[in-house]
């Protein structure tokens, strides 16, 4: 099977807010450094372009109208992924793999700032028969799934709160981060309810920010500038999407996800020495390692207390803000900038292999794994390739 | 890389409006194409799945909300979007599930309700238009084809009787298509006389809005090989999409299809696409859209297309025959799934198995071809019957 580099990270700093820029602004110049990075010129070096986007959080229908010129992507071979960052990254190795594309690149942004009620836009995605007649908040689906998680599992409530302190503590030391903040604990239990047992501090911030990633293949990954980093595995799958049906305990589609990527990589999630997994919500970080196989919520306090190697060392989606589907590609240029041994003050010491996973958020069971390895770390073991 | 066969499709009717939920439409399509290929749902590893705006249907994230209808529940899933070109781009979506080595199969799916869309779906198109230079005049699609229409026919000197030929044979061929939703025998006199709606489009010269869904079986050659003795091969795929400032491009040809048809067609080997093509299916959303696309295609000269429609070579028992199905215009035009029925259509001539819209010149080579957003995005797929890749 052919092997597939991501070569090439390039991305804004997440701000809250960010009126003196446009999202186009924003997509130029993450683009711009991902392909300084890389070494690529993309008017003739990159075979595809691809945009991770959803037009109600644009506020455009068809976006993909709007997504060529800023990349360097006019009249080349550009498309939309309608789903998450890291399954727009797959989607580009599945392009690389086929031998038709050598070098693709993978765009995805948020300018949540400038929508107007992104409660109402997240509604919007509830069934419209079953569900959206009831016109509750899209938030409140997460306290239930947190309170069944927990009811369900050895995970505490102290638990969850700690992984908020964690994450923010860890933003401080990253420049990219919009919510880095020094809190404890038992600040994060007494701010005020979200939708019990949620808390207002447990739901990570709304950021906007933009975010590029350029792959390419073996052959050419070797002849570029950017230190290549291997794309051992890769994985996603769905769940449910209805609320009625699921299980509300587990979250199978990381762990379906992740089959399949260790399965193509030939080694386990506890391979890795940093993860990068979606904390949405704070319980979110502790239910997605349970379902990735990094560890069990019983044990997940022993782990974060310097047993097991670090979780969310960015500072997450809790430390960094949320930035919609841009969200995994953060995550992975993170997993990047680790494996590389740029990732400044938050660098953990000699991270070689990193597992990035993503969720799509309320009310979607749509998760994506990715495994990487950094170029140092030697061949992969023999995966069995893919799923198929 | 692996080679890419289709071993079933499934289409539902195409309607105005239908009844069921874009989750039924597309379990449907899904349920019919499993059942001609004498597959279940268990043999499938991955879905492709196509859908354009989620203003029509006012869902976020449709995809989503699709998954389970579209067989995805505990599945691989992505779905691919660029506008009126996502159901051809299907093709190539679910092309690299399998050529990566990924997935030995995977089920593709186009599914579009349009009439969620009170009172009429072309308002979903009001918000497509760039926010600060266009929204505020008010354009829609109408409106902006027009003009490209009016720059086709000014640039080659064309007669709106020659255009109007697209739109008789069009809905005349749907009259065999069991899907169908606009299957009639018109004349030129009656398009010309329709209404007028943004002159020099009439009524007759566009397609209707339309519900439905429409799949394919993508698979590896091993896979195809316990199924069926008579696969067809996806041997090309192309896609490009040029620049969002459409008002600073001649609109008289489309290049970006050019792009994407050069594309597949260096894929699939095909040098000389007049000779090698045996029939076409054009999008034709338009009656000059097919020959525009045609043109772009490299099925013919620039203007040519016209020539070639008067001729009757186009027509299903000429040389090169176009949108044997009834296209867009007669068949009914649901964006993603149409693209999907252009790829049935394929998928049926090259079996021999069209009945009556069966074309005349044993096709060996066929291509299909979609196109969309702001008259920017051109996608291709070439396939072939059995034998070896040239």
């Amino acid at each position: 099977m052919p092997r597939v580099a991501i070569v090439g990270i390039g991305r804004t700093p997440l701000r809250p807010l960010s009126s003196e820029t446009s999202y186009k602004e924003m997509m130029f110049e993450a683009a711009v450094r991902a392909y300084e990075d890389a070494g690529v010129e993309p008017r003739k070096d990159i075979g595809s372009f691809i945009g991770v986007s959803e037009d109600f959080w644009e506020g455009t229908s068809i976006f993909d109208e709007y997504v060529p010129d800023q990349l360097g992507g006019a009249l080349r071979p550009v498309c939309t992924i309608g789903n998450e960052g890291l399954h727009g990254v797959a989607t580009a190795a599945m392009q690389i793999m086929t031998g038709q594309v050598k070098i693709a690149a993978v765009e995805s942004h948020s300018k949540i700032s400038e929508v107007a009620r992104p409660l109402k836009v997240m509604q919007l995605a509830f069934d419209p028969i079953l569900n959206r007649p009831l016109d509750f908040n899209p938030h409140v689906v997460a306290g239930i799934e947190m309170a069944r998680f927990l009811g369900d599992s050895k995970a505490l409530r102290n638990d969850c709160a700690r992984v908020v302190a964690q994450n923010r503590a860890a933003g401080l030391d990253n420049p990219y981060a919009a919510y880095p903040a020094a809190i404890r604990a038992d600040e994060v239990l007494g701010s005020q309810d979200a939708f019990s047992p949620l808390k207002e501090l447990e739901i990570s911030g709304p950021a906007d920010g933009a975010v590029v990633v350029v792959l390419a293949s073996e052959e050419r990954a070797k002849g570029l500038r950017g230190e290549p980093v291997w794309l051992d595995g890769m994985g996603w799958a769905n769940d449910t999407p209805t609320l009625e049906a699921r299980d509300w305990s587990s979250a199978r589609y990381a762990k379906l996800a992740m089959a399949q990527a260790s399965k193509m990589a030939g080694y386990p999630a506890k391979k890795a020495d940093i993860f990068e997994i979606d904390d949405t919500y704070a319980y979110k970080e502790i239910q997605h390692a349970a379902a990735l196989g990094i560890c069990k919520p019983a044990d997940f306090r022993r782990f974060i207390d310097g047993n097991g190697p670090p979780i969310n060392p960015s500072g997450g989606s809790l430390g960094c803000g949320h930035i919609l589907d841009a969200t995994g590609l953060f995550k992975l240029a993170e997993a990047v900038e680790q494996l590389r041994g740029t990732a400044g003050r938050r660098q953990v010491k000699g991270a070689r292999r990193a597992l990035v996973q993503s969720w799509r958020g309320v009310p979607t069971t749509s998760g994506a794994v990715v495994m990487l390895s950094s170029n140092d770390a030697g061949p992969a073991p023999a995966g069995k390739g893919a799923i198929a | 890389m692996r080679r890419v066969c289709v071993i079933g499709a499934g289409i539902t009717k195409f309607v105005r409006r239908a009844k069921e939920t874009g989750k039924e439409l597309s379990f449907e399509a899904a349920r019919m194409a499993l059942d001609s290929a004498g597959m279940e749902l268990a043999d499938i590893q991955s879905v492709a799945e196509g859908t354009a705006p989620d203003a029509f249907d006012g869902l976020h994230m449709k995809a989503e909300y699709l998954s389970d209808g579209s067989g995805a529940f505990c599945r691989p899933y992505t779905r691919s979007y660029v506008g009126g070109g996502t159901g051809v781009f299907l093709g190539a979506h679910g092309w690299w599930h399998v050529a990566s080595g990924m997935f030995d199969t995977c089920l593709v799916i186009g599914e579009e309700k349009m009439s969620s869309c009170f009172p009429h779906p072309q308002g979903a198109f009001l918000t497509i238009f760039d926010n600060f230079t266009e929204r505020p005049l008010g354009p829609n699609l109408v409106w902006i084809f027009a003009l490209e229409m009016n720059r086709y026919m000014t640039r080659h000197n064309i007669k709106k009787e020659d255009v109007a030929l697209v739109s008789v044979k069009n809905h005349g061929n749907a009259l065999d298509h069991p899907s169908a939703q606009l299957g009639m025998k018109i004349t030129v006199d009656d398009v010309l006389r329709s209404e007028v709606l943004a002159y020099p489009v009439q009524r007759l010269d566009i397609s209707p809005t339309s519900d439905g869904a429409a799949a394919l079986i993508f698979c590896t050659e091993d896979v195809a090989r316990k199924y069926t003795d008579d696969p067809v091969f996806v041997d090309g795929v192309g896609w490009h999409l040029d620049t969002s400032y459409w008002t600073d491009r001649d609109l008289y040809y489309p290049k970006y299809v050019e792009k994407a048809a050069k594309m597949a067609y260096k894929m699939a080997r095909i040098d000389n696409p007049r000779k090698q093509i045996d029939f076409a299916e054009p999008y034709d959303p338009f009656d000059y859209k097919e020959l525009h696309h045609m043109e772009g295609l490299q099925l013919c000269g620039k203007g040519e297309a016209p020539v070639l429609t008067r001729e009757g070579v186009t027509q299903r028992d000429g040389d090169l025959p176009t949108c044997p199905s009834g296209g867009a215009l007669g068949v009914g035009n649901p964006i993603a799934a149409t693209g999907v029925m252009k790829l049935c259509e394929m998928f049926w001539q090259l079996r021999g198995e069209a009945g009556k819209r069966q074309v005349k010149n044993d096709p060996n080579t066929a291509v299909a071809q979609a196109w969309g957003d702001l008259m920017q995005v051109g996608t291709v797929v070439v396939m072939r019957r059995g034998g070896a890749r040239p």
